[in-house]
């Protein structure tokens, strides 16, 4: 499984510090991901390890969704959590109706992780999709 | 009539605990347990205004609970509804044994646009008015708390009818009245509409594709309508038979006319009970209904039409390529709505940790 380093304002500060270097930091990548219907689109994502991901999370629903991403240790401890709200993690997002949320972050190393929504019955219903980190 | 009262609340408690489930709203508790027993329905049509009548039970515990009903229209009133219309339908069509003695005896004589709200019993019904996406919004706004599915089945029924009504029932309140389990809150509303259609879709909100919709609908129309689907038809898919046709008894009308709000009823009518007993992944309709005479009620009514209005055939058409092509286009998947109201001002459901 990737490490996967969450840095917002981090990874911003590390853009600028290697731009300060003189070094040539790797590309940021932007995915973005739709909500409609209770389903994510796209459901497969490839991105590479090292560079920054910003990934724009649109919500056309009006109804709350949360974008988690982890492992399956992590899923694991979501689907029995009571947690109502996330945002103070980058791979934790809760996504108001009709909201749009970027979150950026970096995976240290290839593997494949996956994004669920864990509010009631909606993983069953479809909202699962998985991240591959090349 | 109001002899019938204690009789038809024996009945309906038994009803609830053995027949299926009646319902054309979606009901939802807190994570999805649902705790009203049922909604029962009649769609009665009679000059060119519908009567929509619905009763929810109450199935005890507290807390408050709530249901999203789209309508063909803006009703002209909303109130309280009679006494025993419902209990009387069901007696109509499924007679105990041991009752039909008794019905002998009977014979011989927000940014969803509010529009109006309404208090009835331990109900807080509101008119509603907008797209599916505001109706969802203002739905969360006010402690509803919907399901997956109903981001599709709210659009589903804004398309054709942005009209919906919201009823927050409040468990508490209903305890605290006296209501005990199984007392239904019938409401009534009156609807200027070209043509009735009944919502089935909304049945299977919140339901996972394999779970049972089970309702039984009840028409009363000056003549006998035409249905789609056909129950029994194929477009049906199996889910749907037509339990009950014929000319509505004297006694019927005479019973149902002397209930509360009811003098509307005619003198002559047609009778139609419509059994529904499909999984959730296959009602994906709506059932439309032509009372006018015409037999032709609309695609665009039962849902089936859900890009657009078809294009004029160059050549007349067999029915059945419409409607297979129809079947063929509906998309596959998904389920229906409800809404519940959430405990303690408007909680959400719970998230991951």
């Amino acid at each position: 499984m990737p490490v996967l380093r969450v840095r917002s304002a981090a990874a911003a500060l590390l853009l600028l510090a290697g731009l300060a270097a003189g070094c040539t930091p790797a590309a940021a990548t932007r995915v973005e991901i739709r909500i409609h219907y209770s389903h994510f689109g796209p459901t497969a994502i490839s991105v590479p390890h090292g560079v920054p991901i910003t990934f724009v999370l649109i919500s056309e629903d009006p109804i709350d969704h949360e974008w988690l991403l982890g492992d399956a240790a992590f899923h694991e401890r979501h689907r029995t959590g009571t947690e109502a709200q996330h945002g103070a993690r980058p791979n934790e997002i809760s996504l108001p109706p009709l909201a749009t949320i970027e979150t950026t972050l970096t995976f240290d190393s290839p593997g494949t992780l996956q994004f669920i929504c864990h509010f009631p019955a909606h993983e069953k219903y479809g909202m699962v999709g998985t991240l591959t980190v090349t | 009539m109001r002899r019938l009262a204690a009789p038809l609340a024996a009945l309906a408690v038994t009803l609830a605990l053995a027949a299926p489930t009646l319902a054309c709203g979606g009901l939802i508790g807190p994570n999805g347990a649902v705790n009203l027993l049922r909604t029962t329905t009649l769609a009665g049509y009679h000059d060119g205004v519908e009567h929509y009548v619905t009763a929810f039970e109450f199935a005890g515990g507290g807390g408050s609970f709530g249901s999203l009903t789209p309508l063909p229209g803006i009703p002209t009133s909303v109130v309280r509804g009679g006494d025993w219309t419902l209990q009387r339908l069901v007696r109509e069509t499924d007679p105990p044994p041991d009752f039909l003695a008794f019905a002998g005896a009977a014979s011989a004589r927000d940014s969803a646009i509010v529009l109006q709200e309404v208090r009835i019993d331990a109900l807080d019904i509101t008119i509603l008015q907008g797209g599916g996406a505001e109706i969802g919004v203002w739905a969360k706004e006010h402690g509803f708390s919907l399901p997956p599915d109903a981001p599709e089945v709210l659009d589903f029924y804004a398309s054709r009818s942005p009209i919906f009504m919201a009823a927050s029932f409040d468990a508490d309140a209903a305890a605290e009245r006296g209501q005990a389990i199984g007392d239904g809150t019938p409401v009534h509303l009156t609807i200027p509409t070209r043509n009735p259609w009944v919502p089935l879709r909304i049945l299977g909100l919140g339901k996972s594709a394999g779970e049972i919709v089970q309702a039984d609908v009840y028409l009363l129309t000056d003549l006998r309508p035409a249905l789609l689907p056909d129950p029994g038809s194929k477009l049906a898919a199996g889910g749907m038979q037509l339990a009950h046709s014929g000319v509505a008894s004297d006694a019927l009308l005479a019973d149902l006319r002397s209930d509360k709000g009811m003098e509307w009823i005619p003198a002559s009518a047609w009778l139609t009970k419509v059994e529904v007993d499909a999984s959730a992944i296959d009602l994906r309709f709506d059932l439309a209904i032509d009372a006018s005479g015409a037999g032709q009620p609309s695609l665009r009514d039962a849902g089936l039409e859900p890009f657009g209005p078809l294009p004029a055939p160059p050549s007349p058409t067999p029915l059945w390529i419409v409607l297979l092509a129809a079947v063929l286009l509906v998309p596959v998947g998904g389920a229906w709505l409800v809404a519940g109201a959430m405990r303690n001002g408007g909680g959400r459901p719970l998230a991951g940790a």
